[in-house]
This record gives structure tokens, C-alpha cells and sequence, in this order.
């Protein structure tokens, strides 16, 4: 049903271009008002983002740690699964957000017998990590449509990348490992019973657009060729702030690529693929555990009215007396001063 | 809020990484070089928009006719005759390889390899 939804929305996406372009000819619209509008909403919408997760307050120290604490000096202390200063916290975040450190300790957990065991799991990490480094090097290679003087780094990925020529124009490894990666990714949700019952349309929309940007892309590389001189005019003029729509024939395929990109664009900010910032947020994460050697401060904490055990015999001293309930001077001394 | 600094800095870096396309062109805008289309001929083998798109498949198509099934001549869709040759063919009509072909393929990042073994005509020049 998730499916099946994602699925129509998808279809529905597609279309839009298609009528826009094919049938009501608005080819300026959908190659330079729409990319415009997505690229201004991915950016306000994830500084939007970013700032209000940077007002939430952190009340408690939640770092996950896997490891020893620092403590006593001739105890071992393990830096990146118990980092005690913010710069074993930087080393941990960043071979969290390059290489998924969390993820590669991903486990399985399946019945033997009547017996659960856990095992490892890597090919959650192996699909995922293939899939975001390949995107990584796709969005670097596509520079060369924005960009004139295109810098040698960008030429030299292109090389390495588009390595086997089998026929032409070669293919990108790139273009086959992200295909493999997101068909793996898909493929998890659709055949293992415990994640499907977990993936709603929100987790297979995304997977599934993103998917449709590279076939697009992948098509249009290999078999149905557009005119690329004429696209670079009109990205490159995007990207000068200089638009104008090329004289040469921009393919159909092109327009629904272009529109694919931009709906992610513009979804990215309000979906869960906000995990691309979100990811330096986490608590969990971005935290050192240093509970032992700093008091971390609840921001949330306001001076609290409170009555000491002196304040409250001096209060009741009389009461108390006449009760016979003992007083405490030592207590009452202290109030006094 | 908090960890103001770290935010900004981060903020910073991620658009700087996202404009990248935005930046890099900063200060160095200009027309993008158009390739030198030859002046004695018309009209190119094939339709020009299809050559334009699809001219490395074309060439893959004559490479592989030619040196697998070992024929020689290529008719187009008006019947005329072409030798099918990288550098005899195109080369002839398209007598500069840096001022035509090259001039598109820098700009988009194409990397053929062609001519590590076949000879660009102002290679050819050198030679005779
Ligand atoms: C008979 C001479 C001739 C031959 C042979 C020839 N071309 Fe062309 N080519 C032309 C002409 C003339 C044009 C410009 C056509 C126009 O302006 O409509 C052209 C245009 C092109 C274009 C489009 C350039 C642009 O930006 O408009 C490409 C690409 C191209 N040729 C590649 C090739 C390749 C590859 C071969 C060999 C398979 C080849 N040509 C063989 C004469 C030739
Ligand atoms: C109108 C611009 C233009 C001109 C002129 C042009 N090319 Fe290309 N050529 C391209 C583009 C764009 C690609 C790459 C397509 C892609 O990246 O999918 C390409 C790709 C190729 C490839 C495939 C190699 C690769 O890495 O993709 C060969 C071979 C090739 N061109 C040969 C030639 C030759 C020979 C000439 C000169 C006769 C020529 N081209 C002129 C635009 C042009
Ligand atoms: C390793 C060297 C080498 C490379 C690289 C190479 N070729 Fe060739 N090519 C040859 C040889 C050798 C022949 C055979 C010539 C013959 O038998 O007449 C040939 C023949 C051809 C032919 C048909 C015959 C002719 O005279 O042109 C075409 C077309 C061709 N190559 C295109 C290409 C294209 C396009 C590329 C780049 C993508 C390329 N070749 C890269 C070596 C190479």
C-alpha cells in the first residue's frame, strides 16, 4: 500500500513535465522557474532546519558510548566509542557521517531454534555506503554542467570514473554501484518482513525518486542522447544567474530528469532525508562523554524557590518547642549567619 | 541558541559546499567557446541535431563495422557514400580537431581517447 502510494506520486511527478513540456510548451517554466524555486527551497529550508534544531535545548548528557569512559589513568580509554574531548568527538563524527561507523556495528537478529541470536549484519552499511559515495562523486562530476573552467580535481574523478568503455560514451562505475546500492536499499524493504512492516511511504518515496533520477540520468548518458552543448548553455546560464533557455532541442527526458531533481531538491529539507544535517545533531553523537569531569548544565533549569531545613525551623521554632520536638542548633546557627 | 559558533561555521561550509557551482564561475563568466563548424561544406553525414547528440555512438557504430565486420562504406540517409574513417572521414571536413571537437569536449568534460592512436589532422600536418 506504501508502495503503491509512492509508487502514484511518482507517476504523478513524472507527468507534471510531461504535460507542462510536451503539451503545453512551458519549457521556460520547467527548465528555469522550477529549478529556480526548488534550489531557493532546499537552501532556506535546511538553514530553517539547522536553526531549529540549534534552539532545541540538550537537557541531558545522552551520548551512546561502546566503550571504556576515560577515567583512571592506567585504565584503557577507547577514544572513538568513548570520546572524552570535543576533538575525539569531531574524529568520531566524522567517521560517522563518511564512512557510517554506527551502521557497520548493524545486527541481525534471527531465531536458531528456539534460541535469538544476533549476528552481523554488513550489507546494510555496503548498500548504504554505496549508494551515498556514489552520489557524492555524481553530484561532484555533475559540475561540469555549471561550470566553464572546470577544475582539474572534477576532470580527474570524470576519468576514473567513466574507466570502462564499453562502447561510448563509457560507462560511469559510479552509475552502476548507486543503482546496485539503492536496489539493495529497496530490496530490504520489500523483501525482509520485519522492515517492511516498518517502512511507511515517506521511506520508499524517496528511495524510490531518487532511483528515477539516476535511471533517467543513466538513460540519457548511454542510449538516448540529448543535446549536451545546449544543456550546458542553459545550466551553465543557471548557474550565472544569467538564464536563458538554449536554441537547440532540450530532450523530454531531460525536462523529467530536471523536474526529478528539482522535487527532491524541494522535498529534501521536510523529509527524512534531512539526515544529511540532522546527523551532526544527534546527541547521541555530538556529545562527549565527559559526565565525570564536567556538569553538564540543563539549559532548561531556572533558579528554583526553595526553603532550607533551617529557614523552616526558625519558621516553626516556637511550634516545635512547645511540642517538644528537638531543636537543632547547629542548624539554627547557620541560619542566623 | 546554543553552540552558536559551531552552528554558523557549519551553516557557513554547507553553503559553500551546495553553491560550489554558483562560486567556481565567480569572476570568470564568459561565453561558452563554440566549436568551428567547417565552411566549405553545408551539411554534415547525418542530420546535425543527431550528430550532435549522438556522433560517439555513430563513430562506436563505424569503428565496430569496420574493424570487426571489415566493410568500408557507410550510406547515409540520402544515399551518399562515406568512407567510414575517423580520420580520413570527419577529420577531412572537420580539418581542426582543437578548434571543433576539443572545444566542446573541454567544456563538458569529455575525455575521448581516441587520439592516442588516431591523428588529429594538425598532427598529420607536422608529418608531411
Ligand atoms: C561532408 C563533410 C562532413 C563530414 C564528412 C562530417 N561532418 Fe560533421 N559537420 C559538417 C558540417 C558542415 C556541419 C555543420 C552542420 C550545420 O551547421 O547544420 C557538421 C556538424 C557536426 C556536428 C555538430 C556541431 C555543432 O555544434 O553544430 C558534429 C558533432 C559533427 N559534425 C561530427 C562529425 C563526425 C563525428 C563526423 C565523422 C563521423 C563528421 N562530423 C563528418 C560536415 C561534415
Ligand atoms: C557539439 C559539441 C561536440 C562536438 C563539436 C563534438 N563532440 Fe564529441 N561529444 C560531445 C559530448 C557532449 C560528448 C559526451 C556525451 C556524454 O557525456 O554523455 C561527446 C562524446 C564524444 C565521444 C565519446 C567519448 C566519451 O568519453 O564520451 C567521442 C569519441 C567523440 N565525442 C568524438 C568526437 C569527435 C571525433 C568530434 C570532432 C569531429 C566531436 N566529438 C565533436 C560533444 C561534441
Ligand atoms: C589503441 C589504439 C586506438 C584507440 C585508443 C582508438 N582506436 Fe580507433 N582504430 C585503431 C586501429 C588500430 C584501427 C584499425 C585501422 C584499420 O584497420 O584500418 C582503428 C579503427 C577505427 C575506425 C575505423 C577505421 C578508420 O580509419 O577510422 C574508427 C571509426 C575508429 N577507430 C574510431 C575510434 C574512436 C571513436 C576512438 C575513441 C573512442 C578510437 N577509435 C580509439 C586504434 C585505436
Amino acid at each position: 500500500m506504501n508502495l503503491i502510494f509512492s509508487l502514484i506520486v511518482l507517476a504523478i511527478l513524472i507527468l507534471i513535465p510531461l504535460m507542462g513540456v510536451g503539451v503545453l510548451g512551458l519549457n521556460s517554466l520547467f527548465a528555469i522557474f522550477i529549478p529556480y524555486l526548488a534550489f531557493a527551497i532546499f537552501f532556506f529550508g535546511l538553514i530553517y532546519r539547522i536553526i531549529g534544531w540549534a534552539r532545541s535545548p540538550q537537557p541531558y548528557k545522552i551520548t551512546t558510548t561502546c566503550g571504556q569512559q576515560k577515567s583512571l589513568s592506567w585504565i584503557k580509554h577507547s577514544r572513538l566509542e568513548s570520546p572524552a574531548s570535543s576533538w575525539e568527538v569531531y574524529l568520531r563524527m566524522f567517521f560517522e557521517v563518511f564512512l557510517f561507523r554506527s551502521l557497520f556495528r548493524n545486527l541481525r537478529a534471527d531465531f536458531d531454534g528456539k534460541r535469538l541470536i544476533y549476528g552481523s549484519a554488513k550489507w546494510l552499511w555496503l548498500g548504504a555506503i554505496l549508494f551515498h559515495l556514489s552520489f557524492l562523486v555524481i553530484m561532484i562530476r555533475h559540475l561540469r554542467f555549471f561550470v566553464n573552467d572546470i577544475p582539474s580535481i572534477v576532470q580527474k574523478i570524470s576519468a576514473v570514473d567513466s574507466f570502462f568503455q564499453l562502447g561510448l560514451p563509457p560507462i560511469y562505475i559510479t552509475n552502476l554501484l548507486i543503482l546496485a546500492g539503492l536496489g539493495f536499499l529497496l530490496l530490504r524493504r520489500l523483501v525482509d518482513a520485519k522492515v517492511n512492516y516498518l517502512s511507511y511511504a515517506s521511506d520508499y518515496f524517496p528511495l524510490l525518486l531518487i532511483i528515477s533520477i539516476a535511471l533517467t540520468g543513466i538513460l540519457m548518458r548511454l542510449y538516448v542522447k540529448p543535446d549536451l552543448y545546449a544543456i550546458k548553455q542553459l545550466t551553465y546560464g543557471l548557474a550565472t544567474f544569467n538564464p536563458a533557455l538554449p536554441k537547440g532541442n532540450l530532450s523530454m527526458l531531460f525536462y523529467i530528469h530536471l523536474f526529478l531533481v528539482s522535487s527532491l531538491a524541494a522535498y529534501f529539507p521536510f523529509s527524512k532525508l534531512v539526515h544529511m544535517v540532522g546527523v551532526f545533531f544527534s546527541p547521541t553523537r555530538n556529545m562527549p562523554n565527559d559526565n565525570r569531569m564536567s556538569r553538564h548544565i540543563n539549559p532548561w533549569e531556572y533558579p528554583v524557590k526553595y526553603v532550607t531545613y533551617a529557614e523552616w525551623q526558625e519558621k516553626f521554632r516556637d511550634v516545635m518547642e512547645e511540642a517538644g520536638i528537638p531543636i537543632d542548633e547547629e542548624w539554627a546557627n547557620v541560619a542566623q549567619k | 541558541m546554543y553552540n552558536t559558533n559551531k552552528v554558523i561555521i557549519g551553516i557557513i561550509v554547507f553553503i559553500i559546499f551546495f553553491a560550489m557551482p554558483f562560486w567556481l564561475n565567480f569572476g570568470k563568466v564568459e561565453a561558452l567557446p563554440k566549436p568551428e563548424l567547417p565552411k566549405e561544406e553545408k551539411k554534415c553525414i547525418e542530420d546535425t541535431d543527431y550528430m550532435k547528440a549522438y556522433h560517439m555512438k555513430f563513430l562506436d557504430e563505424w569503428r565496430k563495422t569496420k574493424v570487426r565486420e571489415g566493410k568500408v562504406n557507410y550510406i547515409n540517409n540520402e544515399g551518399k557514400i562515406y568512407k567510414m574513417s575517423l580520420q580520413r572521414t570527419c577529420m577531412k571536413c572537420h580539418d581542426n580537431k582543437e578548434k571543433f571537437c576539443d572545444r566542446c569536449h573541454k567544456n563538458l568534460v569529455v575525455q575521448p581517447d581516441c587520439w592516442k592512436c588516431h591523428l588529429a589532422p594538425e598532427e598529420v600536418k607536422k608529418w608531411q
